[in-house]
């Protein structure tokens, strides 16, 4: 999932008052901003109650239930037009894809609540780690299902490099070298290590991407992949 | 041809300094050090930007170097460089005659002066060290052939004797030979027990080891090795012995002195981190009994 952390108020604040917002309207998301508890309907209600206090007058808010995919947002969003034609702005307590599916659909001024921070694995309830860096080339398989694009600060493909000591990484403090439990794993497994890993291919992950399931199952009918 | 290359593969004891650009565009200090130590050493590295920290391009004061006469082992760090600027600056090297490259990963910017910046790491050692020899061979990343035909460079390595685990280690230095790595600089080693084992494995590979060694001239500067410099931790004898020195710099002196002597029955070369006190290195290699360079 998205991995969301409070953006800084004082930001916000200035935010809304570059374009002299007073009544604010707020979304949030009922999908990953909601279980990273920054973006559901209490975070939405208190994100409310801190506008108050703050001078704004809140004119109401909605989690719809997947900020990120356009249409289901835009139709949260109708169900409350007339407290958004009341509005000067809206702030989104949901991911930069959510914010901006939001800003697509709302007519105003509408600014991030929050930062979108990775994606990540909840290794445990309420805590989450990143995992992946989305690199559209994955090497999970050469690498016993731990990722180094991510879990290694530099990335590197081959390791340990000089910065790991008594299997720690010296980079991040207190950390294992992902490197060292990589090795370690495959052993584990049987499996040799992979060798030496080829320079990644980064055109895999080329911006903006966009996929188009409808474009794949209609080749796929054409017997292409 | 590389003198480097050249002593190394002779069976030849060789002596490598360290040379930090500097901070600006003064040259005048750098080229004061180059004079002291040059004259001692088969080969002076040229770091990039080291630690992490805002220095003058290695490229350049490689330049420096071979205009006053010595050898220069010009250093690239994947960190601040992406694969068509490591390209590049391999080709501006041989283009001026610079033969000898220590490839390395490079110290995380978060450690170093400019720690907002984002590290490039396009490439990792292991794969500019492919790259450097597929250079050798006369093209670049994507097979082209290079006009001018091939590089000549004689492609060096980091290796760490004191990590452990010492399998992981090793495993990644066999790799930077396999890539084309032909000789190593070590991090400062204190452990000779852990070093003869990095150089009897490495040796099996055909690779040649030189040994680092750094002059501890002070409490102070023990702390900032034990602070700042990745892959390394200074053991408490030694710590004790130059903190409880009525002259630490003497102890610092008479510690390399003793280490580089060791080092001589143990590995190919020795490399030389005065860490300040450049001045005394000379001193350091005619006490421990290593000829001069030149
Ligand atoms: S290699 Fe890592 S970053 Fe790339 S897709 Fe796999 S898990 Fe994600
Ligand atoms: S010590 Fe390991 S995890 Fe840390 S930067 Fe080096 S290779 Fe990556």
């Amino acid at each position: 999932m998205i991995v969301t952390k409070p953006r800084s108020l004082e930001r916000i604040l200035e935010d809304l008052q570059s374009v002299g917002a007073r009544r604010v309207f707020v979304v949030g998301c009922g999908e990953c901003a909601t279980a990273a508890r920054t973006g559901g309907e209490e975070e939405v209600a208190a994100f409310s109650r801190w506008l108050a206090e703050h001078g704004f007058e809140p004119t109401g808010g909605v989690v719809p239930e997947v900020t990120c995919h356009r249409p289901g947002a835009a139709s949260a969003l109708r169900k409350h037009r007339e407290a958004l034609d009341d509005s000067d702005a809206v702030v989104v307590l949901a991911c930069g894809a959510g914010t901006q599916a939001v800003a697509d659909a709302a007519g105003l001024p509408v600014f991030p609540g929050l930062e979108s921070s990775f994606l990540g694995m909840a290794v445990r309830n309420g805590e989450f780690e990143e995992r992946c860096q989305m690199c559209g080339e994955c090497v999970l398989d050469a690498t016993a299902g731990i990722c180094p694009v991510t879990a290694c600060p530099k990335g590197l493909l081959n390791g340990p490099c000089g910065a790991m000591w008594e299997g720690v990484c010296e980079a991040l403090g207190d950390q294992e070298c992902v490197h060292v439990r990589i090795r370690e794993r495959l052993a584990a497994q049987g499996r040799g290590a992979a060798g030496v890993l080829p320079p990644k291919d980064w055109s895999k992950k080329r911006k903006p991407d966009a996929v188009s399931v409808r474009e794949r199952v209609r080749r796929g009918q054409e017997g292409s992949r | 041809m590389s003198r480097l290359r050249d002593a190394l593969e002779r069976g030849e004891f060789v002596v490598t300094g360290e040379i930090a650009p500097p901070r600006g565009s003064d040259l005048a200090a750098m080229r004061e050090t180059m004079r002291i130590v040059g004259p001692r050493c088969h080969a002076l590295n040229v770091t990039d930007n080291q630690g992490a920290s805002l220095h003058m391009s290695s490229f350049a004061a490689c330049l420096v170097a071979k205009e006053l006469g010595y050898e220069p082992i010009f250093q690239q760090t994947c960190r601040d460089r992406n694969r068509l600027a490591l390209q590049s600056d391999l080709m501006a090297a041989w283009a001026f005659g610079i033969e000898n490259v220590l490839v390395v990963t490079g110290d995380d910017p978060r450690s170093g002066d400019h720690p907002q910046a984002r590290g490039v790491f396009d490439l990792d050692s292991t794969q500019l060290l492919q790259v450097a020899a597929g250079m050798n061979e006369g093209h670049d990343m994507q097979g082209r052939p290079l006009s001018g035909g091939p590089t000549g460079f004689y492609l060096g390595a980091a290796v760490f004797p004191e990590a452990e685990p010492w399998g992981a280690q090793l495993a990644r230095a066999v790799g930077k030979i396999e890539a084309g790595a032909r000789f190593f600089q070590t991090q400062a080693v204190f452990d000779l027990d852990k070093l003869v084992r990095a150089v009897d494995a490495l040796h099996q590979h055909g690779a040649k080891v030189v040994a680092g060694v750094l002059v501890l001239r002070s409490p102070r500067v023990i702390d900032f090795v034990n602070k700042h410099l990745a892959g390394l931790a200074v053991p408490d004898d030694v710590a004790k012995r130059i903190r409880e020195a009525p002259d630490p710099a003497e102890a610092a002196i008479d510690l390399a002195v003793e280490q580089v002597a060791a080092i001589r029955d143990i590995a190919d070369g020795v490399h030389v981190m005065p860490l300040g006190l450049d001045a005394r290195v000379p001193e350091i290699l005619a006490r421990a009994g290593v000829a001069a360079g030149a």
